[in-house]
C-alpha cells in the first residue's frame, strides 16, 4: 500500500513545468495545422522565429535576473539606446564594427548602473529599473532626437532579414541559439548557476556559504545590458531603421516569456529550457493568431492572460502538492496512532 | 471579441454612409477591366485610430464596388516594427495587394520588396515609404497646398493683421513641421506684412496638454488674433477651451480637424472654419490605384492616368505620388453634408 504512494509522486515531480510547456507547444503546433494551411510552410516558420527574436535575446539574462529574485525594467529602453547610438554613429562615418562595439560598451555601462545603484544602496531592482526605464528612452532621445536613420550597409542589413544559407532560419536567430547554449551551461552546469539558485531561495543562507551576492548581481546586470544592446543591433539591421522609440514595450514581452518559462516572482526557480519553450509557445501562439486574421487587441489580451496564467498555475499546483501531502502525512499519522493503540 | 466587433461595425456604417451619400448604383465608367478574385489586404497605422477606420473603410468600400475581397488588419501600437508581421502574413497568405499607412518609411521597405517580389501590388497611402518600397503612394494633399490654405483662411478671419500662433503636436512630428515651414513660405508674402506668428506651442497630440497650452497662449499673448492647429488632436482641445472663455468669437481658430469632432464648435461659432481631405477618399483612392495595378492595367509609372471610380481619374505623378486634391473647407454652410 505505501509502495504506490511514492511513485505516484515521483511521477508527479516528473511532470515538470518544461513537460507541460513541450505539451503546449505540440498542441500550438496542431493546432496551427489545423486553422491555417500555410502555418507548416518554410517560410513563415522564418517569419515566426525572426519576429521574437530580440525578446528572446533580452530574456535570457532577464531569466537570471528574476531567479535571483530582482527583475530588469529596462531592457526595451537599452535596446532603444543602442539603436540610436549605432545610427548616430553610422551617420558620424564610424566603420560599423567600432559602432557596435561602442553600443555593445555602453551597454555594459548601462547594465552597471542600474548594477551599482541596485547593490551599492540596496535599492529595489523594480524601482531602479523603473527609473532606467524611462532614463534610458530619454537618453536614445537625445541622442538620436525625431530622425531615423536607414542607409545601412547592405551586408549588415543583409544579416538581419536573411536566413543561414540553405535553411529558414532567420540569420540573427542563431545569436539566440549560441547565447541561449551559453547561458543553459552557466545556469546548469557552473559554480556560477549555483550560486544563483542559492541567492534567488535564499540570500542570507547563500551568503553565508560564500555567495559574493553583490558581485554575482552586478555582473547579471552587466550581462543584460550588453544583450539588451546587441537586441538593439539585431533590430537595427532587421529593419535597417535605427529610431529612438525601436522595442518601446518589448519588456513587457520578454518579462512574460521569463513567467512563463516557469521563472516565478519569488525567486530560485526557472530553466534556461523553459524560457526557450515559453518563448517558441508565445510566437507560434501570436504566428497561428496572426495567420487567422485575429485583431492585434486580442493578441495583446492573449499575452496578458498567459502571463497571469503562468503566474497562477505554477501556484497553484504547489499549493494542491501542499495539500496532497498533508493529507498524507494525517493518514500516515492516523495509521501510527492505530499502530501503537493495538500495541 | 468587442472590440474588433464594434471596429467592423464602425467600418460598416462608414461604408453605408459612403453608399448613401454616392448617387446611385455603382457604374463608373471603367475603361479597362478589374481582374476577378483579386483579394486585398488594407494595414493601417494601427487598427484603434478612428482617422485610420475612416481611411480603411473607404478601401473596403472601393473594393466591394469592384468586387475584391479586402480585410483590414493592423497593430495596436505604431512601432517601427509592428506593420512587418503583418505584411508577412499577407505574403504567406498569397494576397494580390498590400494597402499600407506605414508607420516607418524605411523599416518596412525590405518586407514590402520581398511581397514585390512574389508579384504582390504594394501601394502606400497616408504615409509613406522610401519609393522602392511600393508602387504608388496616394498622397491625401500637398504639404504646401495646407500650409498655404490654413494661413490663408486665417488671414481671411483676421483681416490680414494680427498676432497669431501655431498649436502644433510634438516639436518632431513630420507632418506638422512640414506644414508649418510652409506656412512660414507662405507668410513671406507682400499680403500679409501685417501678420505676425508670435509663437508655436506644441501638445504633442494629447488632448490635456493642448487644452493647457491653448490656455497658456492666451494669456501670454492678450492681444492674439487667432491660433492655427494643424491636428485634429490639437484644433479640438483648443476649440474646447475656447468655446467656454471670455476670447469667444474674439480669437479666431482654424487648423486641421474632422467634422464630427468640430461640428458643435462649427455651430457654436468658435470656429469659422477648417480644412481636412476626406480619409476615407484616401483609402478608396488607394484600393483603386492597387486594383489597376493588380489588373494589369497600369504600370505606377509618372503621366499613366487611371479610373477612380466615383472620383473620376486620377494621374500618377513625380515618383509614383498620386494626389487626392485639395483639402475640403469646412464651415456651418457644408458641414451637415459629412460624417466622419
Amino acid at each position: 500500500m505505501s509502495q504506490s504512494q511514492p511513485s505516484t509522486r515521483r511521477l508527479a515531480r516528473r511532470i515538470s513545468w518544461e513537460t507541460i510547456l513541450a505539451l503546449l507547444v505540440f498542441i500550438a503546433v496542431g493546432g496551427g495545422m489545423l486553422l491555417n494551411k500555410d502555418f507548416l510552410t518554410v517560410e513563415n516558420w522564418s517569419n515566426l522565429l525572426a519576429n521574437f527574436v530580440e525578446i528572446a535575446l533580452m530574456a535570457l539574462p532577464l531569466s537570471l535576473i528574476v531567479i535571483t529574485s530582482e527583475i530588469d525594467l529596462s531592457v526595451a529602453s537599452m535596446l532603444g539606446l543602442s539603436s540610436s547610438l549605432l545610427g548616430l554613429l553610422w551617420e558620424y562615418k564610424l566603420a560599423m564594427p567600432l559602432g557596435i562595439l561602442i553600443c555593445l560598451v555602453v551597454g555594459a555601462l548601462c547594465g552597471a548602473l542600474n548594477g551599482f545603484l541596485i547593490v551599492r544602496f540596496r535599492l529595489p531592482s523594480l524601482a531602479v529599473t523603473i527609473g532606467t526605464l524611462a532614463l534610458f528612452r530619454g537618453f536614445a532621445y537625445i541622442v538620436l532626437g525625431d530622425k531615423a536613420v536607414a542607409d545601412f550597409p547592405t551586408e549588415y542589413t543583409d544579416f538581419g532579414i536573411g536566413t543561414v544559407p540553405y535553411t529558414f532560419i532567420p540569420s540573427p536567430f542563431v545569436l539566440f541559439i549560441v547565447l541561449a547554449a551559453i547561458f543553459w551551461v552557466l545556469l546548469h552546469h557552473t559554480t556560477i548557476g549555483r550560486s544563483i539558485y542559492a541567492t534567488g531561495g535564499n540570500q542570507t543562507a547563500a551568503r553565508f556559504s560564500g555567495v559574493n551576492i553583490s558581485r554575482l548581481k552586478m555582473l547579471l546586470f552587466i550581462a543584460s545590458g550588453v544583450i539588451s544592446a546587441l537586441a538593439g543591433i539585431v533590430f537595427t539591421f532587421r529593419f535597417s531603421s535605427s529610431r529612438a522609440d525601436n522595442g518601446t514595450g518589448f519588456e513587457l514581452s520578454a518579462i512574460a516569456a521569463v513567467f512563463l518559462g516557469g521563472v516565478t516572482v519569488q525567486g530560485g526557480k526557472g530553466t534556461v529550457t523553459g524560457v526557450v519553450l515559453s518563448l517558441l509557445l508565445i510566437g507560434i501562439i501570436n504566428n497561428v493568431l496572426t495567420l487567422a486574421d485575429v485583431a492585434s487587441e486580442i493578441l495583446r489580451i492573449v499575452t496578458g492572460t498567459l502571463l497571469i496564467i503562468s503566474i497562477l498555475l505554477p501556484n497553484l499546483i504547489a499549493s494542491a502538492q501542499e495539500r496532497l501531502r498533508l493529507i498524507q502525512r494525517q493518514r500516515e499519522l492516523a495509521k501510527l496512532g492505530s499502530l501503537s493503540a493495538t500495541k | 471579441m468587442n472590440i474588433p466587433m464594434i471596429k467592423y461595425s464602425l467600418i460598416r456604417i462608414v461604408v453605408i454612409v459612403c453608399a448613401l451619400t454616392s448617387v446611385g448604383p455603382v457604374s463608373y465608367g471603367q475603361d479597362k477591366p478589374i481582374k476577378k478574385d483579386l483579394k486585398f489586404t488594407a494595414i493601417p497605422k494601427n487598427v484603434n485610430n478612428p482617422y485610420m477606420v475612416i481611411q480603411s473603410g473607404g478601401a473596403v468600400d472601393a473594393c466591394k464596388e469592384l468586387g475584391i475581397e479586402c480585410k483590414v488588419v493592423g497593430p495596436s501600437e505604431t512601432g517601427a516594427s509592428a506593420q512587418v508581421p503583418y505584411i508577412n502574413t499577407a505574403i504567406t497568405q498569397h494576397q494580390n495587394a498590400i494597402l499600407i499607412a506605414a508607420n516607418d518609411p524605411n523599416a518596412l521597405v525590405p518586407y514590402l520588396k520581398k511581397a514585390m517580389s512574389q508579384k504582390i501590388t504594394v501601394v502606400t497611402l497616408d504615409s509613406d515609404t522610401a519609393p522602392e518600397g511600393r508602387t504608388v503612394f496616394i498622397n491625401q494633399a500637398s504639404a504646401e497646398g495646407i500650409g498655404q490654405s490654413l494661413v490663408q483662411t486665417l488671414a481671411k478671419e483676421i483681416g490680414n493683421s494680427g498676432d497669431f500662433a501655431i498649436l502644433s503636436a510634438t516639436p518632431n512630428a513630420t507632418n506638422q513641421n512640414t506644414w508649418i515651414k510652409y506656412m512660414q513660405e507662405e507668410l513671406k508674402k507682400p499680403d500679409y506684412k501685417d501678420m505676425k506668428l508670435v509663437k508655436i506651442a506644441y501638445g504633442n497630440d494629447e488632448d490635456q496638454k493642448s487644452f493647457t497650452e491653448t490656455q497658456g497662449l492666451l494669456q501670454a499673448y492678450p492681444n492674439l488674433k487667432g491660433i492655427i492647429s494643424p491636428t485634429s488632436v490639437g484644433i479640438a482641445a483648443a476649440a474646447r477651451y475656447i468655446s467656454t472663455s471670455p476670447y469667444k468669437g474674439k480669437v479666431a481658430l482654424t487648423g486641421l480637424g474632422t467634422p464630427n469632432q468640430l461640428r458643435e464648435f462649427v455651430k457654436d461659432g468658435t470656429i469659422k472654419e477648417f480644412e481636412l481631405w476626406n480619409p476615407a477618399d484616401v483609402g478608396y483612392l488607394a484600393a483603386y490605384a492597387a486594383a489597376q495595378i493588380a489588373s494589369g492595367n497600369m504600370q505606377g509609372k509618372e503621366g499613366e492616368t487611371f479610373a477612380a471610380g466615383k472620383l473620376g481619374n486620377r494621374t500618377v505623378g513625380k515618383d509614383g505620388v498620386v494626389l487626392l486634391g485639395p483639402p475640403t473647407v469646412f464651415n456651418a454652410d457644408n458641414i451637415d453634408k459629412f460624417n466622419f
